[in-house]
């Protein structure tokens, strides 16, 4: 599971970070810090992230050209 | 233009966000013809922006950047193959490895690459490094991580900032080098330069304004190097960080308005030819375009932000399979974030078309403002520290073209009631090139000189 947040939108509130802390960490107070390859045994709770960002700032998927390599 | 819009051969040079996101756009509007992505590099697209912030501070290998696709594409990925040449009357593009690939239309999104250091014997020694991909990534954060003695960053941009403040999280001695007055300063204008030197210094950067390195010392392996103050130091790093180039040689030959400012294209997209006419064929998006936006006066625009990258890419793709008056202008209203020395950085506007600066919100005391920018008595940028949730309100400012200085926010209190000249420097003075470049009105200086490429 491939992660992206637009950090233009991401407004800090933290959410992510609350609910799925294993992928989304803040670094200081405003800045979100994510892993942009989510492990399997943390899509559930990845996917409860998305669905509580405010922004809808958090854009989960296949990674893009999976079979292009 | 020939044929159904939403069939036909589309191709798209540069397999990186711009191109993604336009490939993922044409296919949800409904695009049934041949997709072709042709990209230089052999990994499918990636996001850049961690490489200089999660990665450099070891906390995600540079391979695992890779952007998630928004829906199936069903295209034909060349990767790992450089577009050498456009030919725009045979409308084919010309691949290094001798094919040709035919196109109806062409999406031109090769971006930007690192500047390199000037002088290559020099570059080329070990521990000289620039910052642009993942395997670039990769070898700067395996050596940062073998804990060097002193990294050496050249150029406090955006870029050379980020990477002096991951050297100090992980207790790295760190030198910054920077031609201009301050960090951020070509970006950001005066007020905002001035602290974030303060901040460096704080972190323990050994930051260094009014200097240029006037050599990279070593034999094969770097050592030191010397400054234009007659100074030198021990590094066995450094990271060059002099803002980007444009990827247009490729089309030196193909007649299109492209040089280094960009490829020039209108607010639809559509490349511009080295005449000023704008093809119907051949659009330009992401950090390669170079745009006219009516809220900085017409002027054309080069923008190395990942926000523009996907705004931009929609619009192109949209434009790309619509007819007449269907298509859409971009017109978003610039953004971009960086998060350095434990703040968020957040732009909206362009902060460098401006003559003053006021800070709005909050203190430069307390690290934590909104600064907003006016040209000639109206809005046209803001840029907040740790505040980011108050830039949606000046977005709106920007956009409606409202008064400068804005009113006062009701619920905070003012540093500086009175706005002060913004103080951008000419982008001559920098170390690094600026991440947002207005470039005036014409699509192409060629217009009037139409010299054979060399
Ligand atoms: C270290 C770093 C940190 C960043 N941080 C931020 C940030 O915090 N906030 C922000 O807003 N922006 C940031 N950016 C900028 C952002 O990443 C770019 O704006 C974005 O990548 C632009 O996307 P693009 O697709 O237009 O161009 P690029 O990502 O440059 O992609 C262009 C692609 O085209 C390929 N290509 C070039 N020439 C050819 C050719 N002739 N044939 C075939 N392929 C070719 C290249 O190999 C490349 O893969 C950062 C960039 C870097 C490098
Ligand atoms: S929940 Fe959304 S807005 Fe909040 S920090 Fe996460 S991505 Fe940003």
């Amino acid at each position: 599971m491939h992660i992206v947040v637009d950090l233009n939108r991401c407004q800090g509130y933290a959410q992510c970070a609350f609910l799925a802390p294993g992928v989304f960490t803040m670094h200081g107070e405003e800045s979100l810090l994510y892993t942009p390859v989510a492990p399997e045994d943390q899509r559930a709770r990845v996917r409860r992230a998305v669905a509580a960002c405010p922004v809808q700032a958090i854009l989960v998927g296949e990674e893009a050209g999976a079979g292009a390599r | 233009m020939l044929g159904e819009p939403r069939d036909g051969r589309i191709v798209v040079v540069g397999a990186s966000l711009a191109g993604l996101r336009a490939a993922e756009t044409l296919r949800a509007e409904g695009f049934t013809g041949s997709l072709t992505l042709i990209g230089e590099e052999t990994h499918p697209p990636y996001d850049r922006p961690p490489l200089s912030k999660q990665v450099l501070l070891g906390k995600v290998p540079a391979d695992r950047t890779g952007l998630p696709q928004r829906r199936r594409l069903d295209a034909d990925w060349k990767l790992g193959v450089r577009a050498g040449g456009l030919d725009p009357v045979g409308k084919r593009v010309l691949l290094d490895d001798g094919a040709d690939v035919p196109f109806d239309r062409l999406l031109i999104a090769t971006g930007t690459r690192a500047r390199p250091w000037p002088h290559p014997d020099e570059a080329a020694m070990d521990g000289v490094f620039t910052l642009r991909t993942s395997g670039d990534a990769a070898a700067l954060a395996a050596r940062l991580a073998a804990g060097p003695r002193r990294v050496l960053v050249v150029g406090a941009g955006f870029t050379g900032s980020e990477i002096a403040s991951a050297c100090r999280e992980r207790g790295l001695d760190v030198t910054v080098a920077e031609r201009g007055p301050a960090p951020l300063v070509g970006a950001l204008g005066g007020t905002l330069g001035e602290l974030a030197a303060k901040l460096q210094r704080a972190h323990g950067v050994d930051l260094r304004c009014g200097v240029t390195v006037t050599a990279l010392e070593g034999d094969g392996r770097l050592t030191g190097a010397q400054f234009s103050d007659g100074t030198r130091i021990d590094a066995d790093i450094a990271v060059i960080a002099l803002g980007a180039v444009r990827n247009t040689e490729w089309l030196a030959e193909s007649g299109l308005a492209a040089g280094p400012r960009g490829v020039t294209c209108d607010a639809g997209c559509r490349a511009f030819d080295m005449y000023g006419i704008v093809t119907d064929d051949i659009f330009a998006a992401g950090d390669v375009a170079r745009f006219p936006h009516p809220l900085f006066e017409y002027q054309l625009l080069s923008l190395e932000h990942w926000g523009n990258a996907v705004a931009q890419a929609e619009v192109a793709a949209h434009n790309m399979i619509s007819t007449g008056p269907r298509r859409r202008p971009h017109l978003t209203v610039p953004a971009f974030w960086s998060s350095q020395f434990g703040l968020n950085i957040k732009s909206v506007g362009v902060p460098t078309f401006s003559d003053q600066v006021v800070i709005a919100q909050g203190s430069l005391k307390d690290a934590r403002l909104v600064a907003v920018y006016g040209y000639r008595g109206r809005v046209t940028a803001a840029v907040s520290v740790n505040q980011a949730r108050s830039l949606e309100y000046y977005r709106h400012l920007i956009e409606t073209a409202a008064p400068f200085p804005p009113a006062p926010g009701a619920a905070d209190q003012r540093e500086s009631p009175v706005p002060v000249p913004s103080d951008v420097p000419d982008p001559k003075l920098l170390s690094h090139g600026p991440t947002v470049a207005l470039t005036g009105h014409l699509p192409d200086r060629r217009l009037t000189v139409v010299q054979p490429a060399r």
